[in-house]
């Protein structure tokens, strides 16, 4: 139970797959300039991330490694992955019209979102078991949505704030994002 | 496209677009995430670089080879399983003849699969235009994403290490940086930062158009 819990957490704040793996970037300064968008993206990563874990981690335990093609990861989890997120876009549609147009435009990206295989590879690449990796999704899936709300929030503010006309746009972000980054470091410590 | 209009002009053009007009990384904003996580050497760099244009060149030969018979509606699966093949070849070479490199980059290397780069040329150029100038724009590309990474590497190396090397060789060292260097360039913020004020520079000189 401890060592679920530190894996939680080192996914979440410490090992954060935005700040300190530099995985899912493209949201992060693409989509993220309204809080209430950055929520739905983060959801709809964290659902995908979870799912995509535990359909890869199953694949990995009781196929690839019984049978030694682990080389074979690469093509194999990222067709999962999109057909996963074909799967996961259909139910929704069906089910909750709702929450498929709040997060519509956002689940088609998500099959070339690094982050997604990202957590796919690092659960196989740490040798996770499956319980394990499911909690080391849930974990990055929620540091992805803090950060995507936290940068949201600092952009709603940056878009109206004067600076160098240079600096706008991309360039402010990027140091925002430093700045951000520094602050979390400090987390480092805590395990 | 009409085929006698293709001349030598259009090749260059192709050729180097890629490169300053639209640079993958500095403007285009694509593929970041190899940009920053394995640019704190530029030896890692160097060897994403050439990592990544192998696998845009082949994927773009295949795909524009391929372009008349690929069907419309199932064409993303198909590129994605088309540059899932050359990573996996790519990593496999890697494993087998460069082991320390295959270490640093770590995942980073699996997740070309997944660089918008590659993914974008060929939806973008290499499913609509001939062999020859899909060969052209994946040079052109991936020469573009090689200087950014360089670009990178070489500030986040120095400032960081105070030295430069390249694959084990030591090229130089600086006196004091060497001694004490900073090594929050080598960190992650580092990357940011690095990586903003690269583009905040190259927007006030006028090398990149403002927004």
């Amino acid at each position: 139970m401890n060592n679920l819990l530190s894996i939680f957490i080192v996914m979440a704040i410490i090992n954060n797959m935005i700040i300190s793996k530099f995985l899912g970037l493209c949201p992060f300064f693409g989509v993220s300039k309204k809080i209430s968008n950055a929520v739905s993206m983060g959801v709809a990563v964290t659902l995908v991330m979870f799912i995509a874990s535990l359909a890869t981690s199953v694949i990995y335990n009781f196929i690839l490694v019984p049978f030694s093609i682990e080389f074979m990861n690469i093509v194999i989890y990222i067709l999962v992955i999109a057909s996963l997120v074909q799967i996961v876009e259909l139910i929704i549609k069906r089910t909750n019209i709702n929450l498929y147009n709040a997060l519509g435009i956002y689940l088609p990206l998500i099959t070339t979102n690094c982050a997604v295989l990202g957590i796919a590879l690092i659960n196989a690449k740490e040798g996770y078991s499956i319980i394990e990796s499911i909690v080391s999704a849930l974990g990055a899936g929620v540091g992805f949505t803090l950060m995507l709300v936290i940068m949201s929030g600092i952009r709603e503010k940056l878009e109206v704030s004067d600076c160098p006309k240079s600096m706008r746009g991309l360039p402010i972000a990027f140091i925002t994002a430093a700045l951000l980054a520094l602050a979390f470091m400090g987390f480092s410590g805590m395990m | 496209m009409v085929q006698n209009e293709i001349n030598g002009k259009q090749f260059w053009k192709e050729f180097v677009k890629g490169i300053v007009i639209s640079n993958p990384v500095f403007v285009l904003a694509l593929g970041l995430c190899p940009t920053l996580a394995i640019t704190s050497s530029l030896s890692n760099a160097l060897g994403m670089s050439a990592g990544v244009i192998f696998v845009l060149l082949c994927s773009n030969i295949i795909i524009s080879s391929m372009r008349k018979i690929i069907p419309d509606m199932v064409r993303i699966p198909v590129f994605i399983v088309i540059i899932a093949t050359f990573v996996t070849i790519l990593s496999l070479v890697f494993q087998a003849y460069l082991p320390p490199l295959y270490e640093s980059l770590g995942i980073y290397l699996a997740l070309i699969v997944v660089n918008c780069i590659i993914l974008g040329r060929a939806e973008v150029f290499a499913s609509k235009n001939s062999v020859l100038l899909s060969i052209l724009d994946a040079l052109g590309i991936g020469i573009g994403f090689t200087l950014a990474l360089v670009i990178i590497s070489f500030i986040r190396e120095i400032l960081g290490t105070g030295s430069l090397s390249i694959f084990g060789k030591v090229l130089f060292k600086l006196p004091v940086l060497s001694e004490s260097p900073m090594a929050f360039f080598i960190l992650p913020p580092g990357a940011f930062l690095v990586i903003g004020l690269v583009l905040a520079l190259f927007r006030w000189l006028g090398v990149i158009k403002n927004e």
